[in-house]
């Protein structure tokens, strides 16, 4: 008894020790990252950005750190509020680059302090992996910023891709001609909403109503009362998170049904089946993810569990898999230097396993294989359309809120 | 031009020059904590030109600076580079022209709030501009570095100090300092003081525009939600109002510790940044009651060294 | 038409509920508060709590919201305010400092919230059915939430008229020196507008909450619009402030359904612009002396 207790009190020892040696044998590895914690955006990097990033971290550091060349290190996450203002976003990076020193840094939440800290990230020679940049200058952008890189995927693309799942919808004899097209106006909506004209008039679809409201607006009666009287077959609503939930309470309060209701960012939040509950059934939106892979399925337990909350069925996802795709090139080259990291990444044979998937990454830095329409289903919101993914479900038409 | 005079244009231009030489010391860290100053210096001196002697408070600093970023937007593929600031003061001053001669019978809160509901009406106009033309948001990609927009803007900060040296020497001048006094006294001696408030709005909004031109290639990303922010508006006025408005360094000397306060309490307190810079600014206003050059003035009052 | 008269009312009630505080604590108290977005969202931030938290209704909620709300607003001002009020010279000092300090209080209380709370936003489902006008359907709970502050608008406008103290707070709105001279205490008078005023807010960041999202940081807008309600309204008088609201309200929902969403805004700052110019008082504000 009293030596299988001394047994196992020395092995605890040894294990400890064996630990501590480990984690002692390197200085950990500083990663820094200042994102929005106030200011307009912390709403949305609240739900995406943080936890992630901290989660990614936290299992990390779990799993004993990263393993470089000579022996692993663990990871100092050094957090900063740049509270969505690019000069503080821009302060922010040089201090972390310069005053901390930290070895690696996580890019910014959303493409403006992305684009704003760019100079800063290139200047120093910190890769900047990409998770909430939405964009469709992946040719001019690569160029100025050779160490910037697309995880989320093209405007282009997201917008032709809604408007394909409504073509297919017209194919198959589902729904008629008639689309209402809104947008908030900012720069997002402006060109979101602009390709998708494009791409639904090209198809022959009629656009019977279109307008933007101003940003933060959530007074949006009048806009689903004017969307209803053109009785449209779907309603496309490029919108952020405020008007997202604004948007779908005024249909369900006017009673306006489309066989299609598409509300943008926001609408792969948890938060919103937990608003709407059975009503978001069908209501489609950004993003999506296959919820049957086991891989998304951990993550979002593993979220759930860290932060409380669950993971946002869209940029979650790749705001965790650029630390992923960091992480990896750090333990393929064995290094915290950042220019043999970086010329790793900039290796377009190179590619990484993470939570969506395999990603590599083509000449323009830009990831090609992401999801880009999804759909409520059964309480997940389940991607329908993707480009290079496996695990896309089929379309269901909204029969209705209630 | 006094002896006095002269000293002290030499001592500030050679203070200038120093500062200026900062770049070679420093392009990181440093270099974009000065670039901030910089550009607080500018907007709060001008700002104060205007506001100090007529008492009146603006809060339309984000409308002109807007104005600036988007002049510079459209036009930095089309139009040589060093038009661009020219183009945004010219549009800067028409716009605060404009308003001025409109709104400056407007006294006291009301010219306050008007000139907040101003910059945001130029916003809601300019995206629905953008909204109607499908104007995407715009990239402002050039090889236009931070030390270039640093020299550029203490360029800007040296003209502005001048123009307020001059217009303090001037017969506006001395129309604005009776204005602020008494507006009732100042138009029974014949000043036309409509047209003096008006001219110094068109330099205050002419320079804020003018360093958002310059400003553009620094945030590469162009959108009316952050080129318009209001909270710059405010950023502006408590910055000079620290400092003080009654003399031509006043502004500065509110920039200055508000920037490096600023700075310490985002990098000592991520996560209680906004709550400890609030805590921050109260203590401000109830230490510091006419702010930095009101506790000047108290300090030479007790050590008596007027010297008068 | 009907629609747009209903839905046009229904917003301004809203915006009333936003403003009506606001126009107390700047008309008598002297304090142009720039934190009355945020102590809006802290009473949002109570009746969402509240309700997720024991499924109670925000409506019940209030009976704790608006005495805490006042008690807060009212120590407020004893503690924060009342020392820049005693060392202003003239209106206009008064008005610089107030100005600087609720800033910074407006600061500090978003600080506080997204520490307590974190950053996220929050909304939850709460009378979030139809009801049908005159063929058309609105929330309930943008209907239950005008009611509501028609209850408050109305009981502030007897209050105001026909008692002893909404008489005191008349005389201090109109001028505090005389006031003085006529025996009433304009400290105390300030300090009551002063918490009434928040208790007010709160309320109505409580209803807001019904149908608003909201997060830590979003109290701005909110400020901003009241502002402008209550310089368009004029300012101290409860009347303007809630002809003002309506006004606003109902002009928003015709340009955004019979021009275009987009100019929403703007045709409301065009308004706002153009009562001041041909009307710098404000609609019910007093003609300055």
């Amino acid at each position: 008894m009293k030596r299988r207790s001394l047994m196992t009190t020395v092995a605890a020892v040894a294990v400890m020790m064996g630990s501590l040696g480990a984690a002692s044998a390197q200085d950990a590895i500083k990663l820094g990252a200042a994102a929005p914690k106030t200011g307009p955006l912390a709403g949305g990097a609240d739900v995406t950005h943080w936890p992630a990033v901290r989660l990614w971290v936290h299992q990390t550091n779990e799993a004993g750190g990263l393993q470089l060349a000579d022996g692993p290190a663990l990871i100092e996450l050094i957090e900063y509020d740049d509270q969505t203002n690019p000069q503080q976003a821009i302060q922010a990076a040089q201090r972390l680059a310069t005053q901390d020193r930290v070895d690696f840094m996580v890019a910014p939440y959303s493409t403006g302090l992305n684009l704003a800290a760019a100079p800063i990230f290139s200047q120093l020679g910190y890769p900047q992996i990409t998770g909430t940049n939405v964009t469709n200058q992946q040719p001019e952008l690569s160029a100025q910023f050779p160490g910037m890189f697309f995880v989320l995927g093209r405007t282009g693309v997201m917008a032709e891709d809604t408007a394909q799942v409504l073509v297919d919808l017209r194919e198959s004899g589902d729904i008629g001609n008639r689309v209402a097209l809104v947008n908030v106006a900012d720069a997002f909506g402006i060109e979101m909403s602009g390709i998708s004209r494009a791409v639904l008039e090209e198809n022959g679809f009629e656009i019977v109503y279109q307008t933007s409201y101003p940003l933060g607006t959530q007074d949006i009666a009048p806009i689903i009362d004017g969307a209803k009287a053109a009785n449209p077959d779907a309603f496309i609503a490029w919108s952020y998170p405020g008007d997202t939930f604004a948007l779908t309470d005024q249909a369900i309060v006017q009673d306006f049904a489309p066989s299609v209701f598409f509300t943008a960012v926001a609408t792969a939040f948890p938060s919103y089946y937990g608003r709407f509950g059975q009503q978001a059934e069908g209501v489609m939106g950004m993003g999506g993810v296959n919820p049957d892979d086991p891989a998304f399925q951990a993550f979002a337990e593993a979220h759930q569990e860290l932060a409380g909350q669950g993971p946002d069925f869209w940029a979650s996802a790749s705001t965790y898999a650029t630390l992923e795709i960091l992480g990896q090139a750090i333990e393929a080259t064995g290094s915290r230097d950042r220019a043999v990291v970086m010329e790793y990444l900039q290796d377009n044979s190179n590619s990484y396993e993470t939570v969506l998937g395999p990603v590599q990454f083509n000449d323009m830095n830009d990831n090609e294989r992401y999801w880009t329409v999804g759909q409520w289903q059964d309480g997940v919101f389940r991607g329908v359309a993707a480009r290079g993914r496996d695990g896309v479900s089929d379309v269901v038409l909204k029969d209705g809120w209630d | 031009m006094s002896a006095r005079e002269i000293r002290n244009l030499i001592l500030s231009a050679m203070a200038f020059g120093v500062v200026a030489l900062l770049p070679f010391y420093d392009t990181g860290y440093i270099l974009s904590i000065a670039t901030t100053m910089a550009m607080f210096t500018v907007l709060a001196t001008s700002w104060a030109l205007f506001s100090g002697p007529t008492h009146y408070i603006s809060l339309a600093t984000a409308a002109f600076f807007g104005l600036g970023t988007f002049v510079t937007g459209y036009g930095f593929q089309t139009m040589p580079y060093w038009s661009l600031p020219l183009i945004a003061g010219v549009l800067g001053a028409g716009l605060a022209g404009l308003v001025g001669m409109v709104t400056l019978r407007l006294s006291g809160v009301y010219f306050v709030i008007f000139t907040l509901g101003l910059a945001e009406l130029v916003r809601q106009l300019v995206t629905w501009v953008q909204n109607r033309t499908g104007q995407r948001g715009m990239y402002v990609l050039t090889s236009i570095t931070e030390r270039d927009i640093y020299w550029q803007l203490l360029g800007m900060a040296a003209l502005v100090f001048l123009v307020g040296w001059l217009i303090g020497r001037s017969r506006l001048g001395f129309a604005l300092r009776i204005i602020g006094n008494d507006e009732t006294v100042a138009k029974h001696s014949g000043i036309n003081t409509a047209l003096a408030k008006v001219l110094l709005f068109m330099v205050s909004g002419a320079a804020a525009a003018i360093v958002g031109a310059m400003l553009a290639p620094r945030y590469i990303y162009i959108e009316p939600s952050t080129a318009f922010a209001p909270i710059l508006s405010f950023q502006v006025v408590i910055m000079a109002l620290l400092g003080g408005t009654g003399r031509l360094w006043g502004p500065v000397a509110g920039v200055i510790p508000f920037t490096l306060l600023w700075e310490f309490i985002s990098r000592h307190a991520p996560n209680q940044t906004l709550l400890l810079l609030g805590l921050a600014f109260l203590l401000i206003v109830y230490v510091l009651p006419g702010g930095v050059v009101g506790l000047q003035a108290r300090l030479k009052h007790r050590f008596g060294q007027g010297g008068h | 038409m009907f629609f747009i008269l209903i839905t046009g009312l229904l917003l301004g009630g809203t915006y009333a509920l936003i403003a009506m505080g606001l126009n107390l604590q700047y008309g008598v108290a002297r304090i142009m508060n720039l934190a009355n977005g945020e102590m809006l969202v802290a009473g949002g931030f109570a009746a969402f709590w509240v309700y997720t938290a024991g499924q109670v209704s925000p409506i019940a909620a209030l009976i704790v919201v608006a005495p805490v709300a006042f008690v807060v607003n009212w120590l407020i001002y004893r503690i924060m305010l009342r020392p820049l009020v005693k060392r202003a010279k003239s209106r206009g000092a008064l008005e610089v400092d107030s100005i600087l300090a609720t800033f910074g209080l407006s600061f500090a209380l978003v600080g506080i919230m997204s520490w307590m709370f974190g950053g996220g936003y929050f909304n939850y489902s709460y009378l979030a059915q139809r009801v049908d006008i005159f063929g058309s359907s609105y929330g309930q709970n943008r209907v239950v939430a005008f009611a509501i502050a028609s209850l408050i608008a109305a009981g502030l406008w007897l209050w105001l008229s026909y008692t002893r103290a909404g008489l005191n707070m008349r005389a201090v709105a109109v001028s505090p020196d005389s006031a003085r001279l006529v025996g009433i205490d304009v400290t105390a008078v300030s300090a009551l507008a002063f918490g009434l005023g928040g208790a007010v807010t709160a309320t109505g960041g409580a209803l807001i909450s019904m149908f608003f999202t909201l997060d830590a940081s979003v109290g701005v807008l909110f400020t901003m619009k009241a502002l402008i309600i209550v310089i368009m309204g004029g300012v101290g008088d409860i009347r303007g402030t809630i002809v003002a609201a309506l006004i606003l309200g109902i002009a928003e929902t015709f340009v955004a359904r019979i021009i275009d969403p987009g100019l929403t805004l703007a045709a409301a700052y065009v308004l706002f612009l153009g009562v001041l110019l041909f009307r710098p008082q404000g609609l019910f504000g007093k003609q300055p002396t």
